[in-house]
């Protein structure tokens, strides 16, 4: 009878896919879990990828941003979480976890002037965050004139471009924004979404990358890969010492060797700002969240195995894909970091 | 509707034709029918049910997490217009305001638009081209939201800002009143050009059904009233359109329904800022766009309880479109029961 045919196809589906589930769900258990920050998603995907073909375990990573990393860390529902913005001490001590940089990015302004090429145009952080502020409206305001002799810059009105969505990007900007103006500290401030005074907002680097190539006499920041692989005509940044550096892998790590890692407990720095001549001052890291007691002590071992292995040979593949590796210092630093902060159930180290 | 039973002498009978089902000869004893026909009405209650249960499930688990901010912000959530999310204040004035406005921009455009669409296709199309120009109608609806929105972004902003905001300035922009609604840097990108976006999305689903409700007019109606003399556009004033009206009705709610939550393509071109400006050249955000960039990176608990109570605000707006197309359908079918 056709109802029988019919039952006996549904009950094969059933038991095919009931298989197929527990199949996935067992080579799940076997690797290793991540989730959050989507601009290291690139790097981490393409550690992972090596890794697992020198015969490590596999990594999956999703992006799905740093917010939602941070809570699928926290429900544990992931072996790691990853955020582009550091938590402080005292979140980290009330959720339990350990917070170490793994990459290292830069943010870079682009701008859209008639006749200005790229890296011809020099600004200052207060004068990145008057403009911001839209204190700055036009492009020959005599401030950015007096930095910019020998530019020809038009009368022209300036229109701010930002982010959109939450970002770890944004955090980069506004932070570094409140540490080059008190105002902007003080009516704006720093997060990876801030109430924005003034501009129009595009969704993720692409759509800050349309509208500053399409909007003329605008301005806006992007990550520094993809200003690099766009070629987009950015702008120079005073930084602390006061000299305008080109932003590059070199002025990035300049920053991140200048920042004071061992004062920070928890790892809690935010590169932005930071001295040395030949710094980049708009940069920032990634951080690689876990739990202090491992409740899986062998998933973590892995988990750290694969970040050991990624800060040893995998610096080059961060720079094929204009990521900043992180100096050996840190890395040092960090190693040391996961022996005394990370224990099994039985208070043993998960790594030594 | 008297019209309905003369042309049915042979052929299929019409779906919702008075007939009444032939009575049922009762099934012999061990045949199929006596059991299929229970677990079969059982079977489709449960598919019934089920939606009702998801509705309820959806609006619960909204309420439930949009409570956080409800209760820190109280009704004032619902009329500020500030969105802090480093000073944590949040208030949905602005994206209700741009949802609002970018959807009455799309019906504005759109209805007409589609009206003359489907008009032409059912009344004044030649044979030849009806059916290639009623699927190429039918394909806009197909077309994903986010290539409207790269489309929006890459190819109309650019034309828009150079070419129509300018001219609107110049135009409309001089009007007392309404001028200031066209006022400001033409950089292609914001609520007017949001709206048109939307326009050009809801056009096919408004036009489709029109076409489709059009076409189930009585010819013999048309004709009589051709016959004594009436041009194309009182056949379609006085007997298609009051025929059709309350399927046109149900399409516009479609397409406003979806102009209302459409999300993608508005968030590529509405410019993002939680502001409200009189001039819809400027920037400004929709709820669905805003839950979209926002929900990812919402680490704070009053953040994302605000975000969801935005959801919970946009749910509430959807409900009351389809409950006023509801009342306003029922109210045209009763007034057609009483004059025709």
């Amino acid at each position: 009878m056709k109802s029988e045919v019919l039952r006996r196809a549904l009950a094969k589906t059933a038991a095919i896919a009931a298989g197929a589930m527990f199949a996935a769900s067992a080579a799940h258990a076997a690797g290793i879990t991540g989730a959050g920050s989507t601009f290291a998603y690139p790097i981490f995907a393409r550690w992972a990828a090596a890794y697992h073909d020198g015969g490590g375990t596999e990594v999956n990573y999703q992006s799905i941003g740093s917010g939602a990393g941070i809570a699928q860390v926290k429900a544990k529902t992931v072996g790691f979480g990853a955020s582009d913005m550091p938590l402080t001490v005292a979140e980290l001590d009330k959720a339990g976890l350990v917070q170490f940089p793994a990459i290292i990015g830069g943010v870079v302004p682009v701008v859209h002037v008639e006749g200005v090429a790229a890296g011809a145009l020099k600004l200052s952080g207060k004068l990145l965050a008057d403009i911001y502020l839209g204190h700055v409206r036009s492009w020959n305001d005599p401030a950015l004139v007096k930095l910019n002799p020998g530019v020809r810059l038009p009368a022209e009105p300036i229109t701010v471009v930002r982010r959109s969505d939450g970002s770890g990007t944004t955090f980069i900007w506004t932070d570094y924004l409140s540490k080059a103006s008190p105002e902007w500290k003080d009516s704006v401030g720093a997060a990876t979404a801030v109430s924005w005074p003034e501009g129009v907002g595009g969704k993720g680097n692409e759509g800050v990358a349309a509208y500053v190539q399409r909007i003329k006499g605008s301005i806006g920041y992007v990550e520094y890969a993809y200003a690099k692989r766009n070629s987009m005509a950015f702008a120079l940044v005073a930084n602390r010492e006061g000299m305008y550096v080109q932003p590059d892998i070199a002025s990035f790590q300049a920053a991140a060797s200048h920042a004071d890692w061992k004062g920070a407990p928890g790892f809690h720095v935010i590169i932005t700002d930071q001295p040395g001549k030949a710094t980049w001052p708009i940069a920032g890291a990634t951080f690689v969240l876990m739990h202090r007691t491992a409740a899986d002590a062998a998933g973590a071992r892995e988990a750290l195995k694969f970040f050991d292995w990624s800060f040893h040979h995998g610096q080059k593949m961060a720079e094929e894909l204009d990521y900043v590796p992180l100096p050996a210092t840190v890395t040092a630093m960090i190693a040391a970091a996961w022996a005394s902060g990370i224990r099994d159930a039985a208070g043993k180290p998960v790594w030594q | 509707m008297p019209i309905d039973d003369v042309a049915l002498g042979s052929g299929p009978r019409p779906i919702g034709g008075a007939a009444k089902p032939a009575p049922r000869t009762s099934p012999r004893r061990g045949s199929p029918s006596r059991w299929q026909d229970p677990l079969f009405e059982q079977t489709t209650r449960f598919f019934a049910v089920l939606v009702l249960v998801l509705l309820a499930g959806i609006v619960v688990a909204l309420a439930v997490a949009a409570a956080p901010a409800l209760e820190r912000f109280g009704p004032a959530f619902f009329v500020t217009d500030v969105w802090n999310p480093v000073k944590l204040r949040f208030g949905a004035l602005a994206p209700v305001y741009g949802t609002l406005v970018t959807s009455a921009i799309a019906l504005v455009i759109g209805v007409p638009v589609s009206f003359g669409i489907a008009l032409f296709l059912t009344e004044m199309c030649p044979a030849v081209l009806k059916r290639p120009l009623g699927t190429a109608v039918e394909l806009l609806a197909a077309v994903p939201s986010i290539i409207y929105g790269m489309w929006g972004l890459f190819v109309f902003a650019p034309f828009f800002a150079g070419h129509i905001q300018p001219a609107l300035t110049a135009t409309l922009g001089r009007l007392w009143g309404v001028g200031a609604l066209f006022q400001g840097t033409p950089i292609g990108i914001g609520m007017l050009a949001a709206g048109l976006i939307l326009a050009v999305m809801i056009i096919p689903f408004i036009a489709s059904v029109m076409r489709d409700v059009f076409e189930v007019v009585p010819p013999v109606l048309k004709e009589s009233a051709y016959g004594i003399g009436c041009t194309t556009w009182e056949v379609v004033r006085h007997v298609v359109l009051p025929y059709a009206r309350v399927g046109v009705v149900g399409g516009i709610m479609l397409g406003l329904g979806r102009a209302l939550g459409e999300t993608m393509a508005v968030t590529f071109v509405i410019g993002n800022a939680f502001r409200i400006h009189r001039s819809l050249f400027e920037p400004g955000n929709s709820i669905a766009s805003a839950l979209a960039n926002e929900f990812n990176e919402a680490s704070d608990p009053v953040h994302r309880a605000s975000l969801i109570a935005l959801g919970l605000v946009l749910f509430a707006l959807t409900l009351v479109v389809l409950a006023a197309s509801r009342v306003l359908i029922g109210h045209l079918a009763r007034r057609a029961g009483t004059t025709t």
